[in-house]
């Protein structure tokens, strides 16, 4: 922090930056875009390598036993590593990086008018942070004994007594990548929320900044408050690991609970801390092509600091069957259903703002109702989860599993594509290909419903979590239980509809290479006719943002204005 | 970059936007402080929740008992330090050069606190209480050794302000930055030490 002070006159200098070196250039940035390069790089590069472990350990649920392309026979252990680290690297470094680091950075000087973050050098430093965490975590896959095995919630005794696990090295290893992207986060969080609250442009008021902004700030706030208990616990997490204290052993007279309380305490406000820039993006998103203001601003704004708070106190409905008093099941019951209250306010809200609307249904908004829609089947089926009774019998089944892929991936990747789709044009300065960016959409859609779909009725027949093989399980291989197919069958399909779905992935790649050069996409300053500060900016814009500090006259979303002969009101423009 | 600024950059750069309730450094640090507070509170929690439901009685059989009126002097000399630094900061605002008396106090009475802490861990280990002895002497180390480790980063930063003040370059904002986590690290430690010791 104590550079803070200095860090300031990075500002001035922008024309040093002009004629710099590989290194300088692209990993010694302290500019925001090239950090929010830097993240978004990254995070797609550790999508790919989640969603091949995820390919991997579908192809040996579908098919037990075979040798999986591209990485052979899968062996229990390796099973256990893979599901791990899919869902360690799609939380931590695909959705945090991708929807809070790469659109935060990359979004926030430019929608609140102003040059860069309030601490680059802190900034640059969080990318560096968040890399060797990267680097470790990758690292940990190639140790003696692999990588680690104990479910990406690493519950004790499991994940802190190497003589279970099994993975001396790659449990540390896990536990240090993960404390490593927190303190990344942490100092980008600072970076967020100060910014934000101090670097606006004149004129721009609390109620006019853009909906995708605030999400980010309560989101990073929510993620400074939450994390602490969780730092704490993987610290005496390593402890238990290497210096053999007994933290959370019970033979030492420790508790493996108490870490489910730390975890959970950070890792149910987490969820809401990937979902709420999803939101914001969609609130921009269906009002530039509803051309409608946002349906009930403050409200939106109101509701979204109360399911800030209320995430605090709903951690423990994932302790139902960990032995906690069912007292306290019943408080965390009410709260969790409680918080379903705000989350379908936003719906609403939402379906409002699209309401005789002039709707274009361009590919950033198939995207963006796409995450409304699907969101809400991972937030209905998550009523049955927050009840205490339902729990008992769904819970660890593949009906847990389904509920929050359906909550993970809108976020993560519908609402990561969203936002790429919509800012794409601020980003590069080209356009993307209208037909394939659809068929890119309904590819990933309809695949992704045909894998975790199938998953719900799994789970409702009572399927297990993290079993390397059902062949030994006459009752999980029954036939018939869905139009025709059985248990075995519906493994079969989310394998092959997760096939499907990697290979539309290519239709993203083929878009951005078939445009990024072509003179016939270039997007100009604002090709969707909106209202935020960012389309003020030319795109890609340069070094310093803006030619001139811009000075807001009105909210984000002055749609159809009745005065007004365009349908559009951007903020900077007097009148 | 000019060494001698003693201003803020917001009064350097004409700015037209409004001056900001806090300044960043504050801000931030502001809101990093949040996050240490919650970090601590996770270790307290944990640590009350193991002792409340020690079954053999808490310290442990065979385990040190924690000298808690030798701390009581320690905890008064931080206090001490964080008030004296309280009174560097308002010296500073009146006429920058009269803060540095207040604030070499306040780092001696800071230093002294780490020092006399490090004696007393060693005297600790001596009489066997150590990180794997029992819950208690790992909740010991794991807790105390946290805010000594801040206590230590922080004398860093004020002896770092201290440097800069005698250079005449010290901007206010990381001063009052500075003073912000000195605060923390002294007024979170009467919690620690009234959960953990007493």
């Amino acid at each position: 922090m104590a550079t803070a002070e200095v860090t300031h006159d990075s500002h001035d200098d922008h024309g040093h930056h002009e004629d710099e070196g590989f290194i300088k250039k692209y990993l010694w940035s302290t500019d925001h875009k090239m950090i929010a390069m830097q993240y978004l790089v990254t995070g797609i590069a550790m999508a790919i390598i989640g969603g091949f472990f995820a390919y991997v350990f579908r192809m040996q649920l579908a098919f037990p036993g075979v040798e999986v392309p591209l990485f052979g026979i899968v062996s229990p252990a390796q099973y256990n590593s893979l599901v791990t680290n899919h869902g360690t690297i799609m939380i931590f470094w695909v959705a945090m990086p991708v929807l809070i680091a790469a659109f935060g950075n990359f979004l926030i000087p430019l929608m609140i008018g102003c040059d860069d973050m309030v601490f680059p050098k802190i900034n640059r430093l969080s990318y560096q942070i968040f890399l060797l965490s990267a680097i470790v975590l990758v690292g940990s896959f190639f140790v003696e004994g692999g990588g680690f095995g104990g479910a990406w919630t690493a519950y004790p005794p499991l994940s802190a007594v190497s003589e279970y696990n099994l993975t001396p090295m790659g449990a540390t290893l896990w536990v240090v990548a993960v404390a490593l992207e927190f303190i990344a986060f942490l100092l980008g969080g600072i970076n967020f929320i100060t910014t934000a609250m101090n670097s606006r442009a004149p004129g721009m008021r609390l109620y006019d900044i853009p909906m995708t902004v605030w999400m980010i700030v309560v989101a990073s706030i929510l993620f400074m408050a939450s994390v602490g208990p969780l730092i704490a616990g993987a610290i005496m997490l390593i402890f238990d690991q290497t210096l053999n204290t007994g933290f959370f052993d019970p033979n030492k007279g420790g508790d493996p609970v108490l870490w489910q309380h730390l975890f959970w305490f950070f890792g149910h406000p987490e969820v809401y801390v990937v979902l709420l820039p999803a939101l914001g993006f969609t609130a921009d998103i269906i009002t530039t092509f509803s051309r409608k203001p946002l349906f009930a601003y403050r409200t939106v704004l109101y509701t979204v600091f109360g399911t800030g708070i209320l995430s605090f106190t709903v951690w423990a409905h994932h302790q139902f069957i960990s032995g906690i008093d069912p007292r306290m099941a019943h408080i965390f019951t009410i709260t969790t259903l409680l918080i379903s209250v705000p989350i379908a306010e936003m719906m609403f809200v939402y379906i409002a703002t699209l309401y005789k609307g002039s709707i274009t249904l361009t590919t950033p908004m198939l995207w963006g109702l796409a995450f409304i829609g699907e969101f809400l089947i991972g937030g209905v089926t998550g009523i049955f989860l927050g009840a205490s009774g339902p729990d008992i019998f769904f819970h660890d089944t593949y009906f847990v599993l389904a509920h929050f892929h359906y909550t993970f991936f809108p976020i993560a990747i519908i609402g990561s594509f969203a936002g790429l789709t919509y800012w794409w044009p601020k980003m590069t300065g080209k356009m993307m290909n209208e037909t394939l960016g659809k068929i890119h959409f309904w590819g990933t859609i309809i695949s992704f419903n045909v894998i975790f779909l199938p998953l719900f009725v799994l789970g409702q027949l009572g399927q297990h979590r993290r079993i390397y093989s059902y062949e030994g399980f006459g009752e999980l291989m029954r036939e018939d239980v869905l139009l025709g197919m059985g248990m075995q069958d519906l493994r079969v399909l989310a394998t092959v509809a997760l096939l499907i779905m990697i290979g539309f992935q290519v239709v993203f790649f083929l878009n951005v290479f078939l445009t990024l050069r072509k003179k016939a996409y270039d997007a100009g300053p604002n090709p969707y006719n909106a209202n935020t500060l960012e389309w003020l900016a030319p795109s890609p814009p340069g070094h310093g943002n803006f030619a001139e500090l811009p000075t807001v006259y009105r909210g984000a979303y002055e749609f159809s204005h009745p005065d007004r002969e365009l349908d559009y009101w951007p903020q900077w423009e007097k009148d | 970059m000019t060494p001698t600024r003693t201003t803020t950059p917001f009064e350097v750069i004409s700015d037209p936007r409004p001056r900001p309730a806090l300044p960043s450094a504050v801000l931030g640090m502001a809101v990093f402080i949040l996050t240490e507070i919650m970090m601590f509170a996770g270790m307290v929690s944990a640590f009350t929740i193991t002792k409340s439901s020690a079954v053999l009685g808490w310290p442990p059989p065979g385990q040190p008992r924690l000298p808690a009126d030798e701390t009581l002097v320690n905890t008064i000399a931080l206090l001490l330090s964080g008030v004296v630094l309280f009174f560097a900061g308002r010296a500073f605002a009146k006429e920058r050069g009269s803060a540095k008396a207040p604030l070499l106090v306040a780092l001696a009475l800071g230093t002294f606190f780490v020092l006399f802490q490090g004696f007393e861990w060693v005297a600790l280990l001596g009489q066997g209480l150590s990180l794997t002895s029992s819950q208690h002497g790992a909740f010991f180390f794991l807790i105390v050794g946290f805010h000594g480790l801040h206590a230590v980063v922080a004398i860093g930063a004020l002896a770092m302000v201290g440097q800069r003040l005698q250079q005449g370059r010290l901007a206010a904002s990381t001063f009052q930055a500075v003073r912000l986590f000195w605060y923390f690290v002294v007024l979170v430690w009467p919690v620690l030490y009234v959960l953990v010791y007493l």
